[in-house]
């Protein structure tokens, strides 16, 4: 039943106007899987590196999270992280933005620079960062304000905007986020009576608000029906042309969909990271290819 | 093997149940309802405007509680403006800023320890460090340093003697623990997401208590604030020791003014021989509940009002 709904969500975005621009059908599906749209756009232009990882591991406590981790993540493509649960891919993602910080047991070691700079030094401004690297989180969680209110909560946090620029600047990210037109008559209204897909894509517009040049997506889609999620992944290809897009997702589908590179974890190691369409159709490693084909995990 | 139970036993024995837990409440407010009517019968008669505007006498017609229904307000109203900012700010600091370190688990220990205190104890801190301050100024409570003129407003003394300050700040004393503890629960049902929400779009932590948790938290904070006071105004024991007047024909006129308070003026009057006395003790009752539930009432109010548009 859920393979019919993902597939009837794979199809629709072939026909939409946006996706298919040099998106490859991959005809070769593998172990019986639906044939997914695999890379949601083909590169233009050979993609600028914008978060580099060398040698990157990171603990709780005794507990080693993540063990030596090497990648680099392309400036405005979308990067998905796969893997079973616990392996350690949302933990890499809070390191990016720091909200690591927020756990006293955590720490990590190696290299994670974005566009040169030490995220992990101890003097970085986590404050600028995360105004550059913004996120979204598993579960919506609009802030108990009004809808226009959410979204102007993170500018009014780092300038003083006049009433105009700020009308001006929330109207923007909603309609970046495709959910201006549902909400333009109601933007005064409690940002909780909208719906679960409406309030995630909320929460995307509220971090767009603030002018990011990466967004982290945990799992955006998993709180969500099929219908919202297709909309969410649209909104994502559309969202890569402008912003540095890593998300994490269980569900390999939307890693084919969505994703120009997928990276696999297994036990807080990075077994395999390439090309979306590579690592679904030709994967070097076993064991990715085991996860990608749903014979384990 | 084992044997169905009877649906016919197992219906008797809910509602068993359910009687004893109804016997049980009806119990409760009946012997509220008793407390209540025989307090309105006997003090109703009594309750008048002569009673709230007049001041202490020796003839049960010329008394009034004036005097200890003015001293109730003052030293609640400084017991509210010291205790409120100083709980809710250590609640904050110990829930949004504080890492959970040795120490802060010795402060949170401490503070869950200082809630259940008897608050005699508390009179005692008082008398020792607010009405005498340790003895630095000179002996007992005597004046060794004074301020401004004594009939001024701005009147001040150390030590502060047995004072409206000095009973307010060890009011204070006593629900310290309770303002910070209410306020900590208020803060903890906050939602963590909110915060992560807010950090996440760059907010420092200043930022996220001020615009996110505390406004969020405010009907909770106001609930548990107001029934604290609620605790405060019932108070007599800290009074007691602090010096609290039981005879006393002028209302405060500054912080340093000598006082009186309802809950001491009703043991006062309950001691005397005179049955007319016995009777204004049950009007001044009245006069402390109707306070009391006016204050839970505004805590109910605050609690309604705010908790709406958070749905």
């Amino acid at each position: 039943m859920t393979t019919e709904t993902r597939r009837a969500g794979h199809m629709n975005p072939e026909t939409g106007t946006t996706t298919t621009a040099g998106s490859k059908s991959a005809q070769h599906g593998l172990g019986g899987l639906p044939a997914p749209a695999i890379g949601h756009t083909a590169p233009a232009t050979p993609a600028t590196t914008a978060i580099t990882v060398r040698g990157f591991s990171s603990w709780y406590g005794s507990f080693q999270a993540l063990k030596k981790l090497d990648l680099d993540i392309p400036a405005q493509r979308v990067t998905a992280f796969i893997g079973p649960s616990g392996c350690g891919k949302s933990t890499f993602l809070r390191w990016i933005n720091r909200m690591n910080d927020t756990i006293p047991s955590a720490r990590a070691e190696g290299t994670l620079e974005l566009h040169g700079t030490d995220l992990l030094s101890r003097s970085l401004d986590v404050v600028e960062l995360r105004r550059n690297v913004g996120m979204v989180f598993q579960k919506p969680n609009p802030f108990p304000k009004s809808i226009y209110d959410n979204v102007a909560f993170g500018p009014r946090l780092h300038k003083k905007y006049s009433r105009s620029e700020l009308d001006q600047l929330v109207e923007q990210s909603l309609r970046q986020a495709s959910i201006w037109n549902e909400v333009k008559d109601r933007l005064h209204a409690s940002a909780l009576s909208l719906s679960g897909g409406q309030q995630q894509r909320l929460c995307i517009a509220r971090a767009i608000a603030v002018g990011p040049e990466v967004l982290l997506m945990d799992e955006p889609c998993s709180a969500l029906d099929p219908k919202s999620t297709l909309a969410i992944e649209e909104l994502i290809e559309t969202l890569a042309d402008r912003y540095t897009i890593v998300i994490v997702t269980h569900n390999m589908q939307q890693a084919a969909r969505v994703s120009d590179q997928t990276a696999f974890f297994y036990e807080g190691a990075l077994i395999e990271v390439g090309d979306t369409e590579k690592i679904f159709t030709t994967p070097r490693n076993k064991q990715t290819e085991d996860y990608v084909t749903g014979r384990f995990g | 093997m084992a044997t169905p139970r009877s649906a016919a036993s197992r219906l008797l024995q809910n509602r068993a149940f359910l009687w004893l837990c109804l016997i049980a409440t009806n119990l409760a407010i009946l012997a509220l309802a008793i407390l209540l009517i025989s307090i309105v019968w006997q003090g109703w008669s009594t309750l008048d405007g002569d009673f709230l505007a007049q001041r202490a006498s020796r003839k049960p017609e010329n008394a009034g509680i004036l005097v200890p229904l003015l001293g109730s307000v003052w030293v609640c109203a400084i017991c509210g403006l010291v205790a409120l900012p100083l709980g809710v700010g250590t609640a904050i600091y110990l829930e949004e800023f504080a890492r959970r370190t040795r120490f802060t688990r010795f402060v949170q220990t401490n503070i869950l320890n200082l809630a259940g205190v008897p608050s005699i104890v508390y009179g005692i801190l008082g008398l020792t460090a607010f009405a005498r301050m340790f003895g630095v100024f000179g002996v007992g409570a005597d004046a060794g340093i004074q301020l401004g003129d004594q009939d001024s407003l701005f009147y001040l003394r150390l030590p502060f003697g047995s004072s409206v300050l000095a009973g307010g700040l060890t009011l204070m004393l006593v629900i310290l623990p309770i303002v910070i503890i209410s306020t900590q629960e208020a803060l903890r049902a906050i939602p963590p997401s909110l915060r992560s929400g807010s950090l996440a779009l760059g907010a420092t932590t200043w930022q996220t208590v001020w615009g996110m948790t505390l406004p969020a938290a405010v009907p909770g904070i106001m609930t548990g604030s107001i029934l604290a006071m609620s605790r405060a105004i019932g108070e007599s024991a800290p009074l007691l020791v602090v010096g609290s007047a039981l005879f006393l024909m002028a209302t405060p006129n500054n912080l340093m003014s000598d006082f009186s308070v309802l809950p001491l003026q009703i043991f006062n009057w309950a001691q005397r021989p005179q049955a007319g006395f016995h009777d204004l003790a049950a009007s001044a009752i009245i006069v402390q509940l109707i306070v009391l539930l006016a204050f839970n009432g505004v805590a109910v109010f605050i609690r309604q009002k705010l908790q709406k548009p958070l749905l």
